[in-house]
């Protein structure tokens, strides 16, 4: 909890809920076994659905709504995550993405607790950090590794493509910092939105100054999300934006580099 | 015994430790008591040399042309032998190991005691004729193969063969998969070989004559001569290849002159070359550390052996290349494992062979084969996925699975099928297919596209919705049949073929007593069972023609598809395999050999799906199977880890000639840098191996470099890409292979 902060936190974490028989449930998209790029290793994803954000280049706007995810008990994902145990303890480890996983907040706090306990999993939560304020230092304890996607460093603009303030996001960076939880920072690097040169360098300024950050992962826009978006009868923004070129990438990579982080 | 060493002035074994391997022909325990296992990583390496780059080149515009027209010369007017064409070179000024084929490079020889038909066709095809007293040899004076095998087949095997639910049978030319031990050559010199031989027949001088002891006989007159002949050849290019070896360089032309005289003699479905490279180490060993060879020397000699290995070439025909992908030779190189006291045998030589993927670029031959093991050195480990990554060009099978039966000095024939070097071969038996078979227990033995019975005395089901234990009890009585007809065909085949093509140079490079396994296969393993899948989990309605055929099939409601790490239908493709593995070790097979199956196709898979009509499953008539072990295009959706785990449940004990799986993921599948992608892809096969996976391929690929390719092949002369158990050349598939390829299950990462 940020106890200098007077105002409420914004927005607001879903309740618990429970199927019939009571037990712990949420609203899951879908999993990935497998993905390597959720974290270090070969990762057991878990996509819940839900969030608060809009990000014009969203590329899963079918996670979007929370009631777009098939409910699914903390047991059934133990259960499928138990299946790859033994591989994930060995190569990798489980990863909840979204959505937005701190919408239910419980509920993953939940499965994180029973992998890392019971399975020993090396654990990774991928969250925008938005509604992090909400919750004490205590729920990172099972998590090992915050996948924290800064989507923007200036707030107009943070505003204007995500719909959301970005205040929130850098204070939970500071956060995590000061607890000592290690970060990768997750950055979608977007032609014309994401891509001006003194913006990345405010970003790299700031990132720099936190402890803990292990990588910085620049993320190329591709608009593999964009049927998506038609199917689900939105109107997709960013119709005429390119991906960004090899020479557009490296600059970006570059400037973290050039303050000393690691970027890929 | 005379020992090759007592016989000269040279000492070709200075410096070798043991003693076993030189009182008897023992190359196992002359690599155990000399090998130097290496640890390290691949920071040793050296790049190609001038010389090296310059030969490359020069062979590389033969090859360009080649591809254009399709084969770039033949010899038609020879009968090809050991010792039939001139010597030839690709550039004899600068080669390091010399020797082709025929007089020229990439110049195709004819071997008609396979088939005289076969050479005819492939001929026709490339717009050459041939000479007409080789065709009046083989017409008049010398019987062939497959004359021998078609004089005896059955009207029961040639509806079959027909009907394609079995395909592939090498009754028209070598059938290849038996894997000499060329080290021998290099190790002991012919001369002693011979005497070995003589020796091992001289035994046989006072038994009763019969018909094995006499077989036998025969066959050790005709593998002396092989020997004999051998050595000429060697001769022809001014080589004494009677004495042993004596140095690195004449180590791996010795070798490579045994393998040379093999492929003059047979256009077998695969001809590998074993396992050559820790062996060939000792002497690069020997000679580094006498400062007779440097590491570039060294990397030289092992890129020079790979060119030769890179041009072997076989006339064959357009209908073989559509079936078989391309334009291969299976030169399957087996590199890396362990041995039976724990140490590795991965050597430097090891990262040689590899690295020549480097040096001159990715292609398909020798196909490397990188036998894993958790054991192995992760420095090891880390480099073959980081040449997995770059390059798609290596496969990988479990030696912790194969190590049990096989020992620590078998190879790879072909694909997947191991054996121990010059203790064991096989009856190559191609595949026959499973999802046909159960389409021909639905419609009672007519089938599904010709409408033809193509056998007797079996009633279909009629009612509207399969019933799963109907269908099974149908399927099994179907695979009886099956299997009675394909040990038919196969014992016919492998009878005619010893006795009209033996494979003189190979066996003359085996022990005189071995073991012998009758090669049997299946195709369309997940077609299979998806469709006992969908008949069992959802209601299959049977759609009926005007004859009451069934040709297709309606599915009601959902059901587990194989390649999910799914019990419920993985448990029956484990059901299939064994089950069918059962029926064919209830047949007497020739020559007492012991029977096994793969569940491997390369890229045949296309052509069975061709000839197969709708399944149960939904597949529509005429799509392609998944290839080997595969699970169906895009039916794994929980990616390329829990399609692992379904392939690794297959029991190697019911598949002893192997299981093949291929694994394509995009680069960035694997993870963010480099390095993250070496990690993650040797965990990947680690697991893979721990949970008893046999075989993997690993292509990391893009889709838009793929349609690229297709539209413009010049751009792309050396893209090469994992089929199951095979590495092909991309350019050279037909399009529909091509279109396959690109829609197999890509295991994208967002």
């Amino acid at each position: 909890m940020n106890q200098n902060n007077e105002v409420n936190p914004p927005g607001s974490i879903t309740p618990a809920c429970v199927d019939e028989q009571g037990r712990l449930s949420g609203f899951v998209h879908s999993f990935e076994m497998g993905s390597a790029v959720d974290g270090p290793g070969m990762r057991f994803v878990v996509f819940v659905s839900g969030c608060q954000f809009r990000c014009l280049y969203c590329h899963n706007p079918d996670t979007i709504k929370i009631h777009n995810g098939t409910v699914m008990t903390v047991d059934h994902i133990i259960a499928e995550i138990a299946e790859f145990a033994s591989f994930l303890r060995f190569a990798g480890g489980l990863t909840i993405s979204g959505g937005e996983p701190l919408m239910q907040a419980d509920f993953v706090r939940e499965i994180f607790y029973l992998a890392k306990h019971d399975y020993s999993l090396h654990t990774a939560l991928d969250t925008q950090g938005f509604l992090a304020a909400h919750l004490e230092d205590e729920y990172f304890d099972d998590v090992d590794l915050v996948l924290l996607d800064i989507k923007h460093i200036d707030p107009d603009k943070y505003l204007a493509l995500t719909s959301k303030p970005l205040q929130p996001t850098l204070d939970f960076a500071r956060r995590l910092s000061a607890m000592g939880k290690k970060m990768r920072i997750r950055y979608v690097l977007v032609p014309g939105y994401t891509d001006d040169f003194d913006d990345v360098e405010k970003l790299a300024e700031f990132i720099s100054t936190l402890q803990g950050v292990e990588r910085v992962e620049v993320l190329p826009f591709h608009k593999m999300g964009e049927h998506k978006w038609e199917e689900l009868g939105f109107k997709y923004n960013l119709k005429d934006v390119q991906t960004p070129t090899t020479e557009l990438l490296k600059r970006v990579i570059d400037q973290f580099r050039n303050h000393g982080l690691t970027a890929c | 015994m005379n020992s090759p060493e007592a016989t000269l002035d040279l000492k070709p074994w200075l410096n070798f430790k043991g003693s076993e391997w030189k009182e008897r022909i023992d190359v196992r325990d002359f690599i155990q008591q000399n090998y130097t296992p290496y640890e390290g990583d691949e920071t040793f390496l050296t790049p190609a040399t001038e010389r090296t780059k310059q030969l490359w080149v020069e062979i590389s515009v033969l090859i360009e042309q080649e591809r254009l027209k399709g084969v770039l010369d033949v010899s038609s007017d020879i009968g090809s032998s050991i010792t039939a064409h001139k010597p030839g070179y690709i550039n004899e000024k600068i080669e390091l190991i010399v020797g082709l084929q025929t007089d020229a490079p990439l110049k195709r020889a004819i071997i008609p005691n396979g088939g005289l038909r076969m050479v005819e066709a492939g001929l026709q095809a490339y717009g050459y004729e041939l000479d007409a007293s080789v065709k009046e040899a083989f017409q008049r004076y010398r019987k062939d193969h497959n004359q021998g095998v078609f004089d005896v087949y059955s009207p029961d095997i040639l509806a079959c063969r027909r009907s394609g639910i079995i395909t592939g049978l090498p009754d028209a030319y070598g059938r290849g998969r038996i894997v000499g031990d060329y080290r021998r050559v290099a190790l002991y010199g012919v001369d002693f070989l011979a005497t070995e031989k003589r020796r091992e027949k001289a035994e046989l001088n006072d038994v009763a004559f019969s018909e094995e002891v006499l077989r036998s006989r025969e066959e050790m007159s005709e593998q002396i001569r092989a020997l004999e002949e051998l050595k000429q050849m060697a001769a022809s290019y001014g080589f004494d290849i009677g004495r042993a070896a004596t140095t690195a360089q004449e180590a791996v032309q010795w070798t490579y002159f045994g393998y040379l005289a093999a492929i003059k003699e047979q256009n077998g479905a695969a001809m590998s070359i074993g396992r050559i490279s820790t062996f060939l180490d000792i002497y690069i060993q020997r000679d580094i550390d006498a400062g007779l060879l440097d590491e570039s020397s060294a990397q030289e000699l092992i890129d020079d052996l790979v060119i030769k290995l890179r041009i072997v070439r076989f006339l064959r025909t357009p209908e073989y290349d559509q079936l078989f992908s391309g334009d291969p030779a299976w030169v399957t190189e087996t590199i890396g494992g362990m041995g039976e006291d724990g140490r590795t045998l991965v050597t430097r030589n090891s990262y040689r062979f590899l690295h020549t993927l480097y040096n001159l670029g990715p292609a398909p031959e020798p196909n490397l084969t990188v036998l894993w093991s958790n054991a192995m050195p992760k420095g090891f480990k880390d480099f073959c996925s980081r040449v997995s990554i770059e390059t798609s060009a290596i496969q990988y099978e479990s030696d912790d699975l194969m190590r049990q039966h096989w020992g620590d000095d078998y190879a790879i024939a072909c694909c997947v099928s191991a054996m121990r070097i010059g203790k064991q071969m096989q009856f190559f038996g191609a595949r026959c297919n499973l999802a046909k078979t159960m389409l021909y227990a639905i419609n009672g033995g007519v089938d599904e596209k010709s409408g033809v019975k193509v056998v007797d005395g079996f009633e279909p089901i009629i009612d509207e919705y399969l019933d799963y234990d109907e269908v099974v009890a149908k399927f099994e009585k179907m695979m009886d049949w099956l299997a009675t007809t394909y040990i038919k065909a196969l014992n016919a085949i492998h009878f005619m073929h010893d006795k009209y093509h033996y494979e003189r140079i190979e066996m003359a490079l085996h022990d005189r007593d071995i073991l012998r396994t009758m090669a049997c296969g299946i195709a369309g393993l997940s077609v299979t069972a998806d469709s006992l899948s969908a008949i069992k989990f959802a209601k299959v309605r049977v759609i009926r023609d005007e004859q009451g055929l069934a040709t297709d099939f309606a599915i009601e409601g959902e059901f587990p598809a194989y390649g999910n790490n799914d019990d419920r239908v993985d448990e029956i493709a484990v059901w299939l395999v064994e089950t069918f593995m059962e029926k064919i070790r209830k047949h007497k097979t020739y020559r007492d050999s012991v029977p096994t199956q793969s569940v491997l196709t390369i890229t045949s898979n296309v052509v069975y799906g061709m000839k197969t009509g709708n399944t149960p499953d939904g597949r529509r008539a005429g799509e392609p199977f998944a290839p080997g072990a595969n699970a169906m295009n895009g039916r794994d959706t929980k990616g390329f880890i829990a399609s692992g785990a379904s392939v690794a449940k297959l029991p190697y004990d019911a598949a002893l000639d192997g299981i093949s799986w291929t694994a394509t993921c995009t680069e960035g599948a694997l993870g963010q840098t480099l390095t993250d992608r070496v990690n993650n892809l040797s965990n990947c096969v680690d697991v893979f191996c721990n949970a008893s996976g046999f075989h993997v391929n690993v292509n990391v690929l893009n889709r838009d470099t793929l349609l690229d390719a297709m539209e413009h092949p010049e751009n792309y002369p050396q893209l090469t890409l994992r089929v199951s158990g095979y590495a092909v050349n991309f350019i050279k598939l037909t399009r529909e292979q091509q279109l396959d390829v690109i829609n197999r299950t890509f295991h994208l990462s967002f």
